[in-house]
């Protein structure tokens, strides 16, 4: 029995093979999930996108719940996703900033005011910095910290409502309700 | 001061994931030696670009590429170590930025396992040639030996005959 | 109208596919001749269709005809008439139909080459490959039909990557393919011979010369996509352990086990269960590359549009195959019988040595190219691994198999006197010692200890060779018999063996110094700027604007000249914007040569004329394509051996017991 288990072995191997690819088929290579999730959100401090004298930084995103999102006006995405935003921004469930990554501070004014603004207020993070520190590798992509400034959520590429209704409204009621 | 932004289109930010265009080159930045240009390179070639995936921060054309390209110069001329450079790349975007994975517990399946994998078939091999040394002479008969070596021709015992 | 007819042809071929996996399977089993006799017929009615599927698709591109969806995505008007027909091929759709196509002209050669095989065997062979080929015509059918109308009909269409308008890349996938379908002729033979039951040294000496052949293919096409990738992209590497690479490399090292494994069977009669599941696994491995390129599972540099739909049906059908072919060994495999008796020390040994460890390395690299996804699925974290995680694997583990590959051709069959193989080789040992130590000290140039390992490595081989050939002659004296020897039977096999051995020599000698003497440089140059580089002088005289027949570019003139002041030569590398797909594509300059290659590519313009360059010297590089072509010339020359072709001719009268052996029926 032993004799003729042997040659069952490349069949074996072959099935955990089959059960890693068929996994793999609903697995996206290119997501790279962010280490930051569960970490203090990187500290910066960039002048605001509408008032380059004021600054924006870390500290005025502590001691509540925040969105950060990174977009640009060269990001075809970040168009798409405006819209999602804006409902966001309507539920009035949380404060979002912006981070204007790499972009031009009249163009990205001009989006604003064409397409509606849903930030609290935007970083103006013109040499990228800021984005590498954030671990940014394209945009648009949107973060969730706690009150305590603690990364929660990390979402790489446009929201969509799905993803809204899903995972980022609940898990911002959850984080509210956290004290 | 470094000129950070050459002239290039953000392809690969636009197209998703570009294939392999080349082509970039480091004349922008400024070496004291040229062993620390080399040790840049070396160091930017085990560095996976995030954007063009499959592509080294060496061979990379996207704008983080050109990005994180200065951000590792400058923090070499800084005099950080490499192990500074990797610590800060990997805090901010994962083992994922490695092309050579770090030997930590998780790892150890990579690093160790094509060695385990070697003694592994190493011993089978032992195992069964010793096998086939006890197995009572399966040898080829006499009958079959002759008519494999027709239709093989051996070519030492049938040498002249096959013309 | 024609892209219909093309769509029916292809209907028509799986038909036809259809009918050959099941009527002489059927008719081969239950005894019905008239069944088994309609292989022949069906194989070639397949390949009929699907040439002129083929001819259709083909069509379509020269016609411009961008009703037709593939067309309109990878066809231009403005396309060199060459890159239309090897846009066919560009991507996803059309390079599966090439695939079938593939596989149906194997299936066709062999049923004609192997006229001479037990009618029933045949039948079973070709039954086999027509199973496979159901599986690839109904991919296209039901996923990735390349005949798929588009409307409104677009005026112009996507154009060719421009990565692939390239001589090199057009003939690369069907050299690769070749390979990797015929590997299903080894595989269909070995299913065939397991349903008979009935595995020996004619089942191997029947598979042997069409696996050299689909190894012969494997290996050029490997170094071809290598050789594309130095000259096209423009960084000068030609091997980056990606995705695409790992899937090509697999099955040639699986495939290099198996001829050499087939050989000891077929001399021997040792090793039938495991040559039987190399050539399981040298297809399997072709197949679960398509899978690989193909789902998108991994991310890849080449790899094509990925869709998780198509994955799915391809790995439904590598189950089927795969799982059943294993499934089949399972089942077969302990009854067949061990074959010959040898020592712990002997050419069989040796050989299986090498086997395993050809093994043990597709298996890492098999662990390395799918870790990422294994380390996602796990929940581990993601991983890359790349370059320097093979490289150091592989240079660990190689060295091994040249030391093993020295041995092989001097250790006798059966039983070798471990002390007699030493005293023959003690020479070829000091002079490979002596010479590595020679070049790993800083007498020639910087030296280094890779490239003494490499050269010591390589004079192993070589002498290993020349003691092997000096045997060979030991008793024929004169050129007269030496000439009747290259004429003999079995001779072919055996200058093959050294004539591949050598490539590996010299492939050797080639990746090391390459890897190791590189020099490489980025500039910025104004016209008239020279710079000095290994011992040679470049020369920038500015770039101008040229027009393609599809792309506008920059072309600059540098001139190299050597320590002597003499022009060497004038290198012309292009940056081009194609006008379709806008994006750059860098033309390297290269002056290639034995020793070394010059190699130049542009970079981006500065202003004022100047332009930042990359300036590369290369030496030896030349030599790693020069070994897979001399590997490839051996196994040509394997394949072509007189005693194929003599017992083919001769066998009802030298061999009249085999075709009925083959033929029996299970193992009753």
């Amino acid at each position: 029995m032993n004799r003729y288990l042997r040659y069952l072995v490349p069949l074996a191997i072959f099935a955990i093979l089959v059960a890693f690819l068929y996994r793999g088929l609903s697995l996206d290579p290119k997501r790279v999930p962010s280490p930051l999730v569960g970490k203090p959100m990187p500290a910066f401090s960039l002048p605001r996108l509408q008032d380059p004298e004021a600054t924006l930084g870390d500290t005025d995103l502590k001691g509540k719940v925040s969105v950060l999102n990174i977009w640009a006006t060269w990001c075809v995405s970040c168009r798409a996703e405006h819209e999602v935003l804006l409902q966001l921004a309507q539920t009035g469930a949380v404060d979002i900033y912006g981070l204007n990554y790499k972009d031009e501070r009249d163009k990205a004014k001009q989006w604003l005011v064409q397409l509606g603004d849903p930030y609290v207020a935007n970083a103006f993070d013109a040499d990228g910095r800021a984005g590498i520190d954030w671990g940014v590798y394209g945009a648009p992509e949107t973060f969730i910290m706690d009150k305590q400034g603690i990364v929660r959520h990390k979402h790489i590429g446009p929201l969509s409502v799905d993803a809204l209704n899903t995972t980022i409204l609940p898990l911002i009621a959850e984080l509210q309700a956290t004290p | 001061m470094i000129n950070r932004f050459i002239s290039i289109l953000a392809l690969c930010l636009l197209l998703g994931t570009g294939a392999a265009q080349a082509g970039v080159t480091l004349e922008a930045f400024k070496f004291k030696t040229e062993a620390e240009e080399q040790h840049f390179k070396d160091l930017i070639e085990e560095l996976r670009c995030l954007v063009c995936q499959n592509q080294s921060l060496l061979d990379s054309d996207a704008e983080l590429a050109h990005d994180l390209r200065a951000e590792v110069y400058d923090m070499i001329q800084l005099g950080k170590t490499d192990e500074d450079i990797i610590d800060f790349l990997v805090a901010r975007y994962g083992d994922f930025v490695l092309y050579k994975p770090p030997v930590k517990p998780s790892t150890y399946l990579l690093w160790f396992g094509p060695f385990v994998l070697l003694i592994i078939a190493g011993l089978l091999l032992l195992r069964s040639i010793r096998r086939q040394q006890k197995v009572p002479a399966s040898e080829i008969s006499a009958e079959e030996r002759e008519r494999l070596d027709a239709i093989l021709g051996n070519t030492t015992s049938s040498q002249g005959k096959d013309q | 109208m024609i892209p219909e007819l093309g769509n029916f042809a292809l209907i028509l071929a799986l038909c036809l596919a259809v009918v050959l996996a099941t009527v002489p399977m059927i008719g081969s089993l239950t005894n019905t001749p008239g069944w088994v006799a309609l292989a022949r017929p069906a194989a070639l009615g397949q390949f009929t269709f699907l040439l002129i599927s083929f001819g259709c698709l083909v069509n379509a591109f020269l016609t411009n005809d961008f009703s037709v969806l593939y067309v309109a995505q990878h066809g231009n008007t403005q396309l060199p008439t060459i890159y239309k027909v090897s846009a066919v091929w560009g991507a996803h759709e059309g390079s599966l139909l090439l695939w079938a196509l593939i596989l149906g002209t194997w299936t066709v050669a062999v049923s004609l080459f192997s006229r001479k095989l037990p009618a029933e065997l045949l039948a079973r062979v070709l039954s086999v490959m027509g199973m496979i080929s159901i599986g690839f015509i109904s991919f296209m059918l039901f996923t990735s039909n390349p005949f798929d109308r588009v409307f409104p009909v677009p005026l112009e269409g996507g154009d060719l990557n421009p990565l692939l308008q390239d001589f090199g890349l057009a003939i690369h996938p069907p050299m690769l393919y070749m390979g990797y379908v015929g590997l299903s002729v080894a595989f269909s033979f070995a299913i065939a011979a397991l349903i008979g039951g009935k595995l020996d040294a004619a089942w191997a000496r029947w598979s042997r010369p069409w696996t050299l052949i689909a190894w012969v293919f494997l290996t050029i096409g490997i170094a071809l996509g290598s050789w594309w990738a130095y000259y096209e992209l423009g960084w000068g590497g030609w091997w980056f352990w990606d995705p695409v690479e790992n899937a090509s490399f697999m099955p040639w090292l699986v495939a290099t086990a198996l001829i050499h494994s087939l050989a000891v069977t077929e001399k021997r009669g040792a090793f039938k269960r495991w040559t039987v599941l190399l050539a399981l696994l040298a297809f399997s491995l072709s197949l679960l590359g398509t899978f690989l390129v193909r789902s998108g599972v991994l991310t890849s540099v080449h790899s094509f549009a990925a869709d998780p739909e198509r994955g799915l049906f391809i790995l439904v059908f590598l189950c089927i195959v795969i799982g059943g072919s294993l499934m089949l060994y399972a089942w077969r495999a302990p009854d067949v019988t061990s074959g010959g008796k040898f020592d712990l020390f002997c050419r069989e040994t040796l050989l299986l040595g090498n086997n395993v460890l050809l093994i043990v390395i597709t298996a890492f690299i098999l662990l390395g190219t799918l870790a990422p996804l294994i380390y996602d699925a796990m929940g581990w974290g993601k991983i890359s691994v790349g370059f320097p995680w093979f490289t150091a694997m592989f240079v660990i583990f190689s060295p091994f198999l040249v030391v093993l590959m020295g041995m092989g051709p001097l250790a006798r069959w059966k039983k070798q006197d471990p002390g007699a193989l030493a005293r023959q080789l003690r020479m070829g040992l000091l002079l490979s010692i002596a010479g590595g130590v020679l070049f790993a000290l800083p007498l020639f140039h910087e030296g280094s200890i890779w490239i003494g390992l490499a050269v010591a490595l390589s004079l192993w081989l070589l002498s290993s060779l020349v003691l092997s050939l000096r045997q060979r002659f030991k008793y024929r004296k004169g050129l007269a018999s030496v000439l009747k020897d290259f004429g003999a039977r079995g001779s072919g096999s055996y200058y093959g063996m050294i004539i591949a051995h050598l490539g590996v020599a010299i492939f050797i000698i080639g990746i090391t110094y390459v890897t190791q003497f590189e020099v490489e440089q980025d500039i910025r140059m104004s016209p008239g700027q020279t710079v000095e580089l290994a011992g040679h002088t470049f020369r920038f005289d500015g770039a101008k604007a040229v027009q393609g027949p599809n792309y506008r570019a920059d072309q600059g003139t540098i001139r190299v000249f050597n320590s002597d002041g003499k022009e060497v030569a004038i290198l012309s590398p292009e940056k081009r914007i194609y006008t379709v797909q806008t994006r750059p594509m860098t033309e390297a300059g290269i002056d290639p040569g034995l020793m070394r290659d010059i190699y130049v590519s542009l970079g981006e313009t500065l202003g004022n004329g100047d332009w930042s360059l990359r300036l590369y010297y290369k030496p030896f590089v030349r030599w790693i394509w020069l070994g897979c072509i001399l590997m490839g010339l051996g196994g040509l020359l394997a394949a072509v051996d007189r005693r194929y072709r003599m017992a083919a001719l001769r066998k009802p009268a030298a061999a009249p017991g085999v075709p009925d052996r083959l033929a029996t029926e299970g193992r009753g």
